[in-house]
C-alpha cells in the first residue's frame, strides 16, 4: 500500500547531507520571503492575473529573465565551490567535497548554465524584442508561448528538487554519457531528475521553437521582406530553425534513456545488445547544434549594438545573413566532434574534422562584418559596446582554440583536458553571455523606460574581463600541462595548484561582476532616469518606434516598412502621423501554468516510481489540452476609439517628465549611502515598530 | 452599415491570417515529431541485429497481420479525406459519418497492434529481453501512442462537431487532425516497410 501511494520515495530521501539541508533551508527561506511579501502588500491576485497567466510575450519575456538570472546566481554559486575545491584538495588534503558530491555539482553546473540561464536569457530575448523588430503586436500562438515558459519553469523546479527529495544529482556530467547513466551504473534518483528537468524544459523549446518560425515567417509588418529583416530577427529565426530540427532528437534520446532505466530496455546498455556508442552519437546530435542555438540570437545582438553604436548601416547585410544561415547548416555536420577518440575510423574522423574548421569560415566572415562597420563608424563607447568588444577578444581566443581541437590527431593530446573546458566556455561566455548582457542593456530602456546605470555597469564589465581572464588562461595552460577535466585531487608535484588559485581568484572577481550587476539594476531603479522619447540609443529598427515600455498592443499603428532599419528610414523622413484602428489582442490564460504543472508532477511521479500519479497527470494534461482548443473566445478587441485614450493618457504622463534627465549616472558610494539612508529612515520612522 | 461591413472583411482577413499560420505551424510540428521518429528508425537500424541470443523478427512477426493493419490505416487515410471534403462544403451528417469509419477504423487497427503486444508478451518476448526488441516496442508502440492521441482527438472533435456544427473554428480543427492521420499513415508506411518485409528479406 504504502509502495502504491508514495513509490520509492522514503524517509531517506529527505535531506540529511549539509549541502542538501542547506539547499532546502535557502528555498524554504526565500519561499517564506516572497509569500510574506505578497501577502503584506496584498499582490496575489496582481501577481496571478497580471503576470502568471499572461500571454504578452513582453511580460513572458521579463519573467525568463528573472529566473534566468536567479539560475545564474544558483549556477555561479556551484563553479566558485568546484574552483574552491580544486585549489585547496592537493596531496594529504581532501578538500571539503566528497568524489560523488563533485561529481554531482559538475553535472548540475553544466546543465543549469546551458538550460536554464543560457536557454532562458535568450528566450527572454527573443520573447521581448522579435515581435516588437517585425512590427507584431503579438505571436503566432500566444499560448503555446506561455505554456513553453511554464515548462521551462517546471524544469527548473525540477533541476533544484533534489536538494529537498533524493539528495542527489545526476553524477554523470551534463550529457548523462551511457552506459554509466543506465541503470546499473547510476541507481540512485540523480539521473531521474536529469531526465526530466531536461524532457519537460526541452519540450517547451520546441513548442516556443515552432511559435517563433511561425510568427517570424507569418506575421511581419507589410512589407518587411526576408532580406529587410533586422539582424536580430534573423539570428532567432536561425537559432529557432536548428531548435526545432535538434530538440526533437532530444526528446527521443531522453525517452529511449528512460526506457533503460525504468523499464529495463537494452538500447545504451552494455549488456542485452545495447549500444552505448549509440547514445553518444545521438546525444551530439542535438548538444552540438544546441550551443549555435544559444549563439545565433546572441551573434544577433551584437550586430544591432555594434551598427547602433557605430552610427552606421552594417557593413555587409547579405553576407551576414548568408554567414548566419551558413553556420546553422554546417552546425549540423559536426558533432562527432566531440568523440574523435571514440574509434569511429580516421576516414569519419577526416571528414567531421574538416567541416568543423569549416564552421569557422562563416564566424569569421560574421566577424569580419562587424568590425568592417565600426571602420569609419562614430563609435560611442556605452556598455553594450564595451561587452561588444570584450565578446571579440574573448570568443576570438576561444575559437581558435576550437579550430586546434578540431584537428584529429590534436584532439586525441587535448580530449578531456581543461583545454577544451577552458575553449568552451571562451565561447559561450565570450558570446552567449556577453551577448545576453549587450542586450539586456541595449534594450533595458525599451523594457522599463529608463536607462542602465552606465557608471557601476562599466565596473561589471571589468570585473568580468578581468576575472575571465584570470580564470580561464591559466586553464589553458593547465590543459596543455595535463590536468584532465573534473578532476577534484591531485598532486602538487604536478604544478597544477598555483594555476587553480589563480582560477579560483578569477572566478571571486566575475562574482564580484555579477553583484555590480546587480547593483547596477537596483541604482537604476532608484534614480530612475527616464527615457521619454523610445529611442534613447538612436537605434535603426522597428522596436525603437514604439514607446518605451511598449504599450500591451505594441503599435498603436502596424507600421509599413520601406528598407532595412526601417526606423532609422522613418526618422530621416519624418515620423508618420498617428492613428488608431481596432486591434485584436490574446486573452490571459492559465492553461499554460496547468499543463506545465502537470507535466512536473508526470515527472516527478516517474522519478519515485509512483504511478498512479503518472496516470493521473496525463489525464490532467490532456483534459487542460482539450478545454483550451476548444475554447474558441481567445480574443478580444480593443476599439480605435479606447486605443486613442490609452495612448494620450501615456502622453500627458510622458509630457509630465519631459525635461531631459541630465543627471549623472549614480556611482557605487553614492549607491551605498542611499541604501544606509533608506534602512535608517526606516528604523528611526518607527513603522516598523507601530505593526 | 458600411462600417459594420468594414469591420466584418477585417475580422475575416483577421481569421484567415490565424487560419494559415495555424496551418503553417502544424506542419512545422508535423516536421518535428517526424525527426522524432527518424531517430526511433535509426535506432531501429542499429540495433534490430542485436538479439542477444533471443528470436529475429522473421520468427515473430506474421505477415498477413502486417498487411491487414496497413490496410486498415490506408483505408482510415481514405475516408478521412471523405470527410475533409464533407467539410469544405459544410455537409455535417457526412462529415459525421466519414469521422466516425475513420475511427472505428483506427480502433480496429490499435486493437490488432495491441493484440500482437500482448501475443509477444505473453510468449516471453518483452521490451527488456534483447536490444532487438526494445527498439521494436518503442518504434511501434511510439506509433501506436500517436494513433491513440489521433483517436482521442477524433472523438473529442466529432463531439464537438456535433454540438457546435461546423463552424470556421471545427474546420481548422479537422483539417488539422486530417493532416495530422495522413501524416501517421506516412510514418506506418514506413514502419511496415523497414519493420515487417524488411525482416523477412
Amino acid at each position: 500500500m504504502k509502495e502504491f501511494l508514495i513509490g520509492r520515495l522514503t524517509r531517506h530521501a529527505l535531506p540529511h547531507e549539509w549541502f542538501t539541508i542547506g539547499g532546502t533551508a535557502a528555498f524554504v527561506l526565500m519561499a517564506v520571503f516572497v509569500i510574506a511579501i505578497l501577502t503584506w502588500t496584498k499582490r496575489w491576485r496582481w501577481l496571478w492575473n497580471e503576470w502568471l497567466t499572461s500571454v504578452d510575450p513582453k511580460k513572458i519575456g521579463i519573467m525568463y529573465f528573472l529566473v534566468a538570472g536567479f539560475m545564474l546566481v544558483r549556477g555561479g554559486l556551484d563553479a566558485i565551490m568546484m574552483w574552491l575545491q580544486q585549489a585547496i584538495s592537493v596531496d594529504g588534503a581532501h578538500g571539503y567535497l566528497t568524489a560523488d558530491h563533485f561529481q554531482q555539482i559538475f553535472t548540475a553546473h553544466g546543465n543549469i548554465m546551458v538550460f536554464f540561464v543560457a536557454m532562458g536569457f535568450i528566450f527572454g530575448l527573443i520573447n521581448y524584442i522579435v515581435p516588437l523588430q517585425i512590427g507584431a503586436r503579438d505571436l503566432a500562438s500566444p499560448f503555446l508561448n506561455t505554456l513553453g515558459f511554464w515548462l521551462y519553469v517546471a524544469g527548473v523546479i525540477m533541476v533544484n528538487l533534489f536538494f529537498v527529495l533524493g539528495g542527489e544529482y545526476a553524477a554523470t556530467g551534463w550529457l548523462a554519457i551511457a552506459p554509466l547513466s543506465g541503470i546499473d551504473f547510476s541507481p540512485g534518483v540523480g539521473v531521474d531528475y536529469w531526465i526530466w528537468s531536461l524532457q519537460i524544459s526541452g519540450i517547451g523549446t520546441t513548442l516556443g521553437g515552432i511559435n517563433f518560425i511561425m510568427t517570424i515567417l507569418k506575421m511581419r509588418a507589410p512589407g518587411m521582406t526576408l532580406w529587410k529583416m533586422p539582424m536580430f530577427t534573423w539570428g532567432s529565426l536561425c537559432s529557432m530553425v536548428m531548435a526545432v530540427m535538434v530538440f526533437p532528437l532530444l526528446t527521443a534520446t531522453l525517452f529511449l534513456l528512460f526506457f533503460d532505466r525504468y523499464f529495463g530496455a537494452h538500447f545504451f546498455t552494455a549488456l542485452g545488445g545495447g549500444d552505448p556508442m549509440m547514445y553518444t552519437n545521438l546525444i551530439w546530435m542535438w548538444g552540438h547544434p544546441e550551443v549555435y542555438i544559444l549563439v545565433l540570437p546572441a551573434f544577433g545582438v551584437f550586430a544591432e549594438v555594434v551598427t547602433t553604436f557605430s552610427r552606421k548601416r552594417i557593413a555587409s547585410y547579405t553576407s551576414c545573413v548568408l554567414a548566419m544561415i551558413g553556420v546553422s547548416v554546417f552546425a549540423l555536420s559536426v558533432w562527432l566532434h566531440h568523440f574523435f577518440t571514440m574509434g569511429a575510423g580516421a576516414n569519419v574522423n577526416a571528414f567531421f574534422g574538416v567541416m568543423t574548421m569549416v564552421i569557422a569560415v562563416p564566424t569569421s566572415v560574421l566577424f569580419l562584418v562587424w568590425v568592417a562597420t565600426m571602420h569609419k563608424g562614430r563609435i560611442r563607447f556605452d556598455t553594450p559596446m564595451l561587452w561588444f568588444l570584450g565578446f571579440v577578444a574573448v570568443f576570438t581566443i576561444g575559437g581558435l582554440a576550437g579550430v586546434v581541437l578540431a584537428v584529429p590527431p590534436a584532439d586525441f593530446q587535448l580530449h578531456n583536458s581543461l583545454f577544451l573546458v577552458a575553449h568552451f566556455h571562451s565561447n559561450v561566455i565570450g558570446g552567449v553571455l556577453f551577448g545576453i548582457f549587450a542586450g539586456i542593456t541595449y534594450w533595458f530602456p525599451k523594457i522599463t523606460g529608463f536607462k542602465l546605470n552606465e557608471r557601476i555597469g562599466r565596473y561589471a564589465f571589468w570585473c568580468w574581463i578581468v576575472g575571465f581572464c584570470m580564470s580561464f588562461i591559466p586553464m589553458y595552460i593547465l590543459g596543455f600541462m595535463g590536468a584532465t577535466r573534473r578532476l577534484d585531487h591531485y598532486e602538487s608535484s604536478t604544478g597544477y595548484q598555483p594555476f587553480y588559485v589563480l582560477m579560483l581568484i578569477g572566478g571571486i572577481i566575475i562574482a564580484i561582476g555579477v553583484a555590480l550587476q546587480i547593483v547596477q539594476v537596483i541604482a537604476s531603479i532608484i534614480q530612475k532616469k527616464r527615457d521619454t522619447t523610445g529611442d534613447p540609443w538612436d537605434g535603426r529598427t522597428l522596436e525603437w518606434a514604439s514607446a518605451s515600455a511598449p504599450p500591451f498592443y505594441n503599435f498603436s499603428s502596424i507600421p509599413q516598412v520601406t528598407s532595412r532599419d526601417a526606423f532609422w528610414e522613418m526618422k530621416q523622413q519624418g515620423l508618420p502621423a498617428k492613428k488608431y484602428e481596432d486591434i485584436h489582442m490574446p486573452t490571459n490564460t492559465a492553461s499554460g501554468i496547468y499543463i506545465a504543472a502537470f507535466a512536473f508532477l508526470a515527472g516527478f511521479a516517474f522519478v519515485w516510481h509512483i504511478n498512479w500519479l503518472v496516470v493521473v497527470s496525463i489525464i490532467g494534461i490532456i483534459a487542460v489540452a482539450i478545454a483550451r482548443t476548444f475554447n474558441e473566445h481567445t480574443e478580444y478587441t480593443i476599439t480605435a476609439k479606447e486605443v486613442k485614450k490609452i495612448e494620450e493618457d501615456r502622453q500627458a504622463k510622458v509630457s509630465a517628465y519631459r525635461t531631459k534627465d541630465n543627471r549623472p549616472d549614480m556611482g557605487l558610494w553614492e549607491f551605498i549611502m542611499v541604501v544606509l539612508k533608506f534602512f535608517l529612515d526606516a528604523v528611526r520612522s518607527k513603522r516598523w515598530r507601530t505593526r | 452599415m458600411a462600417h459594420t461591413v468594414a469591420a466584418e472583411l477585417e475580422l475575416e482577413s483577421h481569421e484567415a491570417a490565424a487560419d494559415d499560420r495555424v496551418m503553417f505551424g502544424f506542419w512545422v510540428y508535423l516536421m518535428t515529431d517526424l525527426l522524432m521518429f527518424a531517430v526511433l528508425f535509426a535506432v531501429y537500424a542499429v540495433l534490430h541485429g542485436n538479439t542477444a541470443g533471443g528470436p529475429a523478427g522473421n520468427e515473430l512477426f506474421s505477415k498477413p497481420l502486417a498487411l491487414t493493419e496497413t490496410l486498415l490505416l490506408l483505408t482510415s487515410s481514405f475516408t478521412c479525406g471523405l470527410g475533409m471534403i464533407a467539410a469544405r462544403r459544410g455537409n455535417k451528417a457526412q462529415v459525421l459519418s466519414w469521422f466516425m469509419v475513420t475511427f472505428l477504423l483506427g480502433l480496429t487497427f490499435l486493437g490488432l497492434e495491441l493484440r500482437e503486444f500482448s501475443q509477444l508478451i505473453h510468449e516471453g518476448h518483452t521490451l527488456s529481453s534483447s536490444a532487438f526488441l526494445s527498439s521494436f516496442f518503442v518504434l511501434v508502440g511510439t506509433h501506436g501512442l500517436h494513433i491513440t492521441s489521433g483517436l482521442l482527438w477524433m472523438g473529442t472533435t466529432l463531439v464537438f462537431v456535433k454540438k457546435r456544427g461546423l463552424n470556421r473554428h471545427m474546420v481548422r480543427k479537422l483539417s488539422l487532425l486530417s493532416l495530422f492521420w495522413h501524416f501517421l499513415d506516412i510514418v506506418w508506411i514506413f514502419i511496415f516497410t523497414v519493420v515487417y518485409l524488411m525482416a523477412f528479406v
